[in-house]
C-alpha cells in the first residue's frame, strides 16, 4: 500500500503505460526536463529518453497535428495541454482531424491518441488557466471524454486511456494534483481496474441523486456529507466518463431517490448537466418528483481569481439546490 | 503608404546607421522592390529543365538523374495526359450532376506528376483534394477519388495501401500530419541509415492560400526542430479561391523557408523534369537525414478553384493566355517530337489509353455503391459506444417501421 497523490498516481500510471507498450509517447509544452508544470510527467524523460518524452515547440495546434501523423505511423501520443484554456488552438486538429479520421477513413486508420487537459479552477490563477470545456469534446462524435477525481482513478484511467484505441480526452481536476492522498494497493493490475467509461455510485443516499465529476465530487461528497447531519440522505454518483455516459447507474439512482441534480464548475448553458437533466428526464419521467436542477458556473467568462469561490458552485450551493429541489 | 511598414514615412521604425540597412532611415531592403510581388515568369532563380519551348536547358545546381530518360519522360507524358484525362472526365461528370463539386488541377499535371514519379514506395504522401495526379502515381484508381465528390463516401482508398493519405479539406491541417508521420519514421530508424531500400520520407502538398495558415506555419517550425524527412511541396498556382498570391505574401514564398531554418527552392511548376529532378534531391535529402525542404512548384490554376467557381470574376482572361503557352504537357510533346523519342503510333496509344480511363470513369463513377444509412454509425469509433450502438437500433427501427407500413422509401 502506497499513500499518493493525484499528481503521483498519473505520473505512475504514464510510466506503467510507457514500460507496457514502446510506442507510448508523451509530447507537450515542458513535459520533459521539468516534468511539467504540474510535474505530472516528473522523471519520465529521464528515464524514457527524449524520442519518448518529447519536449515540443510552443504550439498546441502543432502538437495535436504532429499526434496525429505518430498514430499514423503506429504510435500512442500521450498529448499534454498546458492548461484547458490553452486548448483552442488545438481545437481544429482535434475535433476535424482526430476525432473524424477513423470515420472519414472507414476504419482503417486508428486514432489511439490521448489529450490530457488539467481543468477547473480555484487555484488563484491568471485568466485562462481555469476552464471547464468538457462540453466541447463530449459534443463531439469521435472523441471520448473522461474525468478523474482521485489519485487512484488517476491511475488506472490514464492507462486505460492510453490503451483505448480511440481519441480519449482526459481531464484531470487541477486544484486536486497534490491536495489529498490516496491508498494505491502496489501490484494491482489494469485489467482488474473498474471500466474506464463507467459512471461509479461514491456514497449512498436515498433522498437525493447527486451527480458529479471531476473536481465536484469532491465538494459533492462534502455537501453530503453536511445534509446528513440535517437528516438529509444523499446519493453521490461519479460519472467519470463523459462520453460515452453511463447513465443505467444514474436511471437506477433516480428512480429510487425521485431527486436529481447535477454539478460541474462549466457554465451552465449547454453543459453536461443539460445532457445528463434530459437523458433522466427522458428515462425516469415517472420516478422524479421534481426537475432535475444543474449547479455550475454562472454563463460568464471565467472571473479574475479573488471572486472565483464565489463564482464556482461550492458546498453551499450544492446544499442550496438540494434545499430547492427537496422542497419542490 | 498604407501596407508598406517599411517606407520612410513609418517614423518609429527609423533606423540610422545600423549595420544591415540599406539607406538610412530603413531596416533592411525594401522587399517588395527586390523580389517581387509580381513575377509573371517566377523570377530568375526558377530552376528550369525544359523550356516551355519544349527544349532542354541545364541547371547549374539539379540535373536530371534517371535510369532510361527516353522512356521516363514518355511515361511522365502518358501520366500527364491520364491525370488530365481524370480532371476533364470528372469535370463533366459534375457538370452531368454525377458529382456534387470537382477540384479542378487543370495545368499543375507538371508539378503532380515530376513530384509525385519521385517517390519511392517507403515514402508517405500527405495531399490536398487536388492532388489528383500524385493520386496517379501512387496507384489509386482514379475512381476512388471520385467517391468524396459524389458523396458516397469521405476518401475511399486505403492510405497504408499506396502510402497515400486521405484528402484532407482544411486547408494546412495536413502538413502537421506529414511531420508527425515523419517523426515516427525517425522513431522507426528508418531514415538516415544509407540503406537507399528502406530510408524514408514524407511530402507534404499544400497550395499558396495554405501558406497562410498557422499549421502550415507550425509545421515548419516543428519539422525544423526535429530535423523532420518531409518535403514541403507548395503548388503556388497564383489563386487561392479569387485571392492572389499578393494578398498571402509579399516575398516569393521559397523565400520562407530559410526564415524556418531550412532550405527553399522556386521550380518551374510546369516543368515535369525540373518538378522530377528538384523533388528527388529534396527527398533524398530528407531520407538521409538532412532535414525538411521547402519545394516551391511555381505554377497556375489553369481551371477555376472548383466546379462551383467563376474566375471570370476576379481575374483576367489575358493571364490565362499567358499561362497556356507555358502548358506542361504541350512542351513535353514538343520534346518528345522534335527528338524523335515520341511517334505518332506512342501519342495515338496513349489517345486511346485516355479514351478507356474516361470511359471507367464514366461507367464506375454511377456504379459506386450508395453509403448505408446505418452504415454511419459503424466507424465512429473503433470501440462503438452503447448510446450508439442504441441510436443505430433506433434509426433501424425507424426505417423498418416505413418498411413494414409501406409508406416511405429510403
Amino acid at each position: 500500500m502506497a499513500r499518493i497523490t493525484l499528481a503521483k498516481g498519473l505520473n505512475a500510471g504514464l510510466r506503467a503505460a510507457m514500460e507496457a507498450d514502446p510506442k507510448v509517447l508523451i509530447m507537450g509544452e515542458d513535459v520533459g526536463k521539468l516534468g511539467g508544470v504540474f510535474r505530472i510527467t516528473d522523471g519520465l524523460q529521464k528515464d524514457f529518453g527524449e524520442d519518448r518524452v518529447i519536449d515540443t515547440p510552443l504550439a498546441e495546434s502543432g502538437i495535436l497535428g504532429a499526434a496525429v501523423g505518430l498514430a499514423m505511423r503506429g504510435y500512442r501520443p500521450v498529448c499534454e495541454i498546458q492548461f484547458d484554456g490553452f486548448v483552442y488552438p488545438a481545437y481544429d486538429q482535434i475535433v476535424s482531424q482526430v476525432a473524424k479520421i477513423h470515420f472519414r477513413s472507414q476504419g482503417k486508420v486508428r486514432m489511439p491518441i490521448v489529450v490530457r487537459i488539467p481543468f477547473g479552477g480555484g487555484i488563484g490563477a491568471v485568466e485562462h488557466h481555469s476552464e471547464s470545456p468538457e462540453a466541447q469534446f463530449a459534443h463531439t462524435p469521435g472523441l471520448k471524454v473522461v474525468a478523474c477525481s482521485n489519485p487512484v482513478d488517476g491511475h488506472w484511467m490514464i492507462q486505460q486511456a492510453i490503451a483505448c484505441d480511440d481519441p480519449v480526452v482526459f481531464l484531470e481536476p487541477k486544484r486536486q494534483y497534490h491536495a489529498d492522498k490516496a491508498e494505491l494497493e502496489e501490484g494491482g493490475d489494469l485489467s482488474e481496474a473498474a471500466p474506464l467509461f463507467a459512471s461509479r455510485v461514491v456514497r449512498q443516499g436515498s433522498d437525493v441523486t447527486l451527480l458529479a465529476y471531476g473536481p465536484m465530487v469532491k465538494t459533492c461528497l462534502q455537501s453530503a456529507e453536511a445534509a446528513a447531519g440535517e437528516g438529509r440522505s444523499i446519493e453521490v454518483i461519479d460519472l467519470r466518463s463523459l462520453s460515452p455516459l453511463d447513465m443505467e447507474p444514474v436511471f437506477a439512482s433516480v428512480r429510487k431517490t425521485g431527486h436529481a441534480l447535477v454539478a460541474h464548475e462549466a457554465h451552465v448553458n449547454l453543459g453536461m448537466g443539460s445532457e445528463v437533466a434530459a437523458r433522466i428526464t427522458e428515462e425516469c419521467f415517472y420516478s422524479l418528483e421534481a426537475p432535475v436542477l444543474r449547479v455550475g458556473g454562472f454563463d460568464t467568462p471565467y472571473p479574475p481569481s479573488r471572486i472565483e469561490e464565489e463564482w464556482l458552485p461550492g458546498l453551499d450551493r450544492v446544499l442550496d439546490a438540494v434545499d430547492r429541489t427537496m422542497s419542490y | 503608404m498604407p501596407g508598406n511598414p517599411t517606407t520612410d514615412e513609418s517614423e518609429e521604425l527609423q533606423v540610422s546607421d545600423t549595420p544591415g540597412t540599406s539607406s538610412a532611415g530603413q531596416i533592411g531592403p525594401d522587399l517588395v522592390e527586390a523580389f517581387g510581388p509580381s513575377q509573371a515568369d517566377g523570377g530568375p532563380e526558377l530552376v528550369q529543365l525544359l523550356s516551355p519551348e519544349g527544349e532542354r536547358v541545364e541547371h547549374p545546381d539539379f540535373r536530371l538523374d534517371l535510369d532510361d530518360e527516353d522512356t521516363a519522360i514518355k511515361g511522365f507524358y502518358r501520366d500527364m495526359v491520364l491525370t488530365r484525362r481524370v480532371d476533364t472526365e470528372a469535370t463533366a461528370l459534375q457538370r452531368h450532376g454525377e458529382l456534387g463539386i470537382w477540384a479542378q488541377l487543370l495545368g499543375q499535371e507538371a508539378a503532380q506528376i515530376g513530384s509525385g514519379r519521385a517517390l519511392l514506395p517507403q515514402d508517405f504522401v500527405f495531399p490536398t483534394y487536388r492532388e489528383h495526379g500524385v493520386a496517379w502515381c501512387r496507384d489509386v484508381d482514379p475512381l476512388r477519388l471520385l467517391g468524396l465528390f459524389r458523396g458516397v463516401d469521405q476518401g475511399g482508398w486505403d492510405p497504408n495501401d499506396g502510402n497515400f493519405g486521405l484528402y484532407t479539406i482544411v486547408i494546412g491541417a495536413q502538413t502537421l500530419h506529414a511531420v508527425g508521420y515523419a517523426m515516427g519514421m525517425q522513431r522507426d530508424g528508418i531514415v538516415g541509415t544509407g540503406d537507399a531500400d528502406r530510408d524514408g520520407a514524407v511530402v507534404a502538398y499544400f497550395g499558396d492560400g495554405a501558406s497562410s495558415q498557422g499549421d502550415v506555419n507550425e509545421s515548419f517550425i516543428f519539422a525544423s526542430v526535429f530535423n523532420a524527412p518531409v518535403v514541403f511541396f507548395c503548388q503556388n498556382n497564383q489563386w487561392a479561391i479569387s485571392e492572389p498570391i499578393e494578398r498571402q505574401s509579399r516575398i516569393p514564398l521559397y523565400q520562407r523557408a530559410l526564415g524556418f531554418g531550412f532550405p527553399g527552392v522556386r521550380v518551374d511548376g510546369n516543368d515535369v523534369l525540373a518538378c522530377y529532378a528538384v523533388t528527388q534531391a529534396a527527398l533524398r535529402r530528407a531520407r538521409e537525414g538532412s532535414g525538411p525542404t521547402f519545394v516551391e512548384a511555381y505554377t497556375y490554376r489553369m481551371g477555376a478553384h472548383t466546379t462551383t467557381d467563376d474566375p471570370t470574376r476576379y481575374r483576367l482572361s489575358s493571364d490565362l493566355e499567358h499561362w497556356k503557352l507555358k502548358d506542361p504537357i504541350a512542351r513535353v510533346k514538343a520534346y518528345l517530337t522534335r527528338n524523335g523519342i515520341g511517334d505518332d503510333d506512342f501519342f495515338a496509344g496513349i489517345e486511346d489509353e485516355a479514351e478507356q480511363l474516361g470511359e471507367h470513369l464514366r461507367e464506375g463513377c454511377k456504379a459506386l455503391p450508395e453509403p448505408s444509412p446505418l452504415s454511419i454509425f459503424d466507424q465512429v469509433y473503433v470501440d462503438q459506444t452503447p448510446e450508439l450502438a442504441a441510436q443505430k437500433e433506433g434509426f433501424a427501427a425507424y426505417l423498418d417501421s416505413f418498411e413494414t407500413s409501406g409508406a416511405g422509401v429510403h
